[in-house]
């Protein structure tokens, strides 16, 4: 049911809406599309085709980044997995599961540059990470974490799955309480397992959410992990730790020889590279109902 | 021999979850733990807190940095850009639930595909524009930019919600004669101050914590915001451990106390873009 109103009016309450929306994405959107063909000097620049997107692509610190990114793919099935165990163990109300419950979504209000800071100095040669590892005699762990190209991005990843793993958990937790309970307790009359009741309950209880999860952490490891890069590391050592974000921020901001061209062009490839990641996992979704 | 078993589980189960919130809060108990420190006391023990407790670490952090005028710019960012952004969401919103117009699955078509453009794209061409227009390092300009980026999601959940608001309350209203303006003052608003406050914590919280637009669309330093400021002030102190960790510390602390105090509406914010 709707209110009956002048053809004109719901246009009206929109309006604020779609200026704003216009100003920042609609300009923004088709400006970067412009500046990527272009060599932008001040406002403006010449056209000069594909050329912009020539440098980024044989920029051996861009492949580095857009391999990062992809690298960071890899934590989904560790968060989807802990968030799975942990949110069930909440739910079957263990003795202090409330406090539990707060303290595993801790994490995931801190801001990222604090987390990231506090890990910087934890994760340090001879910070308290490795002081730890070598009080419990575990010596041949206590690695140059983030010091080491080797091992930084890795690092790096604990420290993602350690922030946003609340967020896993508390969409999970939110999905189980609006379970019919009833299956569970029919279940256990029949002598299901707790790895059993898992397998064949309780993810197919998650499925849609897990997948939904999935799919914004993939838009999240792709658009929203600059804060980590650069608060932790920088981006080093070396580019061992770049993502696309950080290479589009420092080619505007921080290189000596700003190029807003390149930026722009990079820009236009995150963005059809997360359209083609959303493609590909509605596909996937759609698949899966139709399989059901 | 069964009871034993079930027990043995629960404590396995109890193990596995000390564990992870030993793991989940140590990394904060020991920001905490280090804030609290002076230098040489931070020199001795590295692990945890030290007694007795030193007040000095705050004390050069709110002194060597511009902590209060960098925290008021934190609040006036965020306080501005989510009534911006929450006045707009609402009207949008009420047309999108309780309206029929030309184009409208589009327009929320639209708005959803919004939702997934990477914030980093809009950097380059805003900051041209910005630069043009004066509107950089400015308070207007940057609230605009948080404003409409809050802006595809809140009026996503909100019309959702509208949409749950039977049409029996609105008729009545609508019987009374009144205008579909003040049937949104008058009716619907009043029975939306748990989706509202929702979508404020949301939001304020996102923009307080926020890094990259903020790096790059305030670049004077009389108006970083706080998250900036300690990022610049980390590197600045860098030897001393416990000033940084004090100032991290006042940071993280307004934002503690508003998830404390709103837990179940942001929970509530979390979710809601799942439920379908």
């Amino acid at each position: 049911m709707y209110l009956k109103t002048r053809k004109l009016t719901p246009y009206i309450y929109l309006l604020p809406m779609i200026l704003i929306l216009l100003f920042i994405y609609g300009y923004s959107v088709v400006k970067v599309f412009d500046f990527s063909f272009r060599r932008i000097r001040g406002i403006t620049g010449v056209f000069v085709g594909f050329d912009n997107y020539k440098f980024v692509l044989v920029d051996p610190i861009f492949r580095h980044s857009v391999l990062n990114n992809f690298q960071l793919f890899l934590l989904i099935p560790f968060l989807v997995f802990f968030s799975i165990i942990f949110s069930v163990l909440l739910f079957e109300r263990l003795r202090g599961w409330r406090f539990y419950r707060v303290s595993l979504f801790l994490p995931y209000i801190l801001a990222i540059p604090v987390a990231g800071t506090i890990f910087g100095y934890m994760f340090t040669k001879n910070g308290i990470i490795n002081e730890i590892l070598r009080a419990l005699g575990l010596d041949f762990m206590a690695i140059d974490w983030l010091g080491n190209p080797k091992f930084a991005l890795w690092t790096l990843m604990i420290i993602i799955l350690w922030k946003e793993i609340g967020f896993g958990i508390a969409l999970f937790l939110a999905r189980l309480m609006s379970v019919d309970e009833s299956i569970y307790d029919s279940a256990s009359i029949d002598g299901a397992s707790w790895w059993g009741k898992l397998i064949f309950i309780t993810i197919p209880q998650l499925r849609n959410i897990i997948t939904f999860f999935s799919i914004i952490t993939i838009i999240n490891m792709l658009s929203w992990v600059f804060a980590y890069s650069y608060t932790v590391t920088l981006g080093g050592p070396g580019w061992s730790t770049v993502v696309m974000e950080l290479y589009i921020f420092n080619k505007l901001a921080r290189s000596q020889t700003p190029n807003l061209g390149m930026a722009s062009a990079a820009s236009v490839i995150l963005l059809l590279i997360t359209i083609v990641f959303i493609i590909i996992s509605y596909r996937v979704r759609r698949r899966g109902e139709v399989v059901e | 021999m069964r009871r034993i078993r079930i027990k043995g589980d629960v404590i396995f189960k109890q193990i596995i979850m000390v564990i992870t919130t030993i793991l989940a809060l140590y990394p904060v108990i020991w920001l905490i733990s280090i804030a609290f420190k002076d230098k040489n006391q931070y020199l001795e023990n590295k692990f945890f807190f030290s007694w007795p407790l030193q007040m000095v670490s705050f004390d050069s952090a709110l002194r060597g940095g511009r902590f209060f005028l960098w925290f008021m710019n934190s609040a006036i960012m965020t306080v501005g850009s989510v009534i911006l952004c929450t006045i707009i969401a609402v009207f949008a919103a009420y047309a999108f639930a309780k309206m029929r117009f030309k184009g409208q699955d589009l327009l929320m078509n639209i708005l959803i595909a919004l939702m997934v453009i990477p914030v980093v794209v809009l950097i380059v061409p805003l900051f041209i524009l910005y630069t043009q227009t004066k509107l950089m390092a400015t308070y207007p300009g940057m609230i605009i930019i948080y404003a409409a980026v809050c802006m595809p999601f809140s009026v996503y959940l909100l019309t959702n919600f509208f949409k749950t608001i039977p049409h029996e309350i609105i008729e009545a209203g609508i019987v009374d004669g009144c205008s579909s303006f003040t049937i949104l003052t008058k009716v619907v608003m009043p029975l939306s101050g748990p989706p509202v406050t929702t979508l404020i914590v949301v939001n304020a919280l996102w923009i307080w914590n926020e890094l990259l637009l903020a790096l790059v669309f305030l670049p004077k330093d009389n108006l970083r915001t706080l998250i900036v400021g300690i990022t610049v002030f980390k590197s600045k102190y860098n030897l001393e451990v416990p000033t940084t960790m004090a100032g991290l510390l006042l940071t993280t602390i307004p934002m503690v106390v508003l998830y404390i105090v709103f837990q179940k509406f942001f929970i509530r914010g979390l979710t809601a873009g799942s439920i379908k």
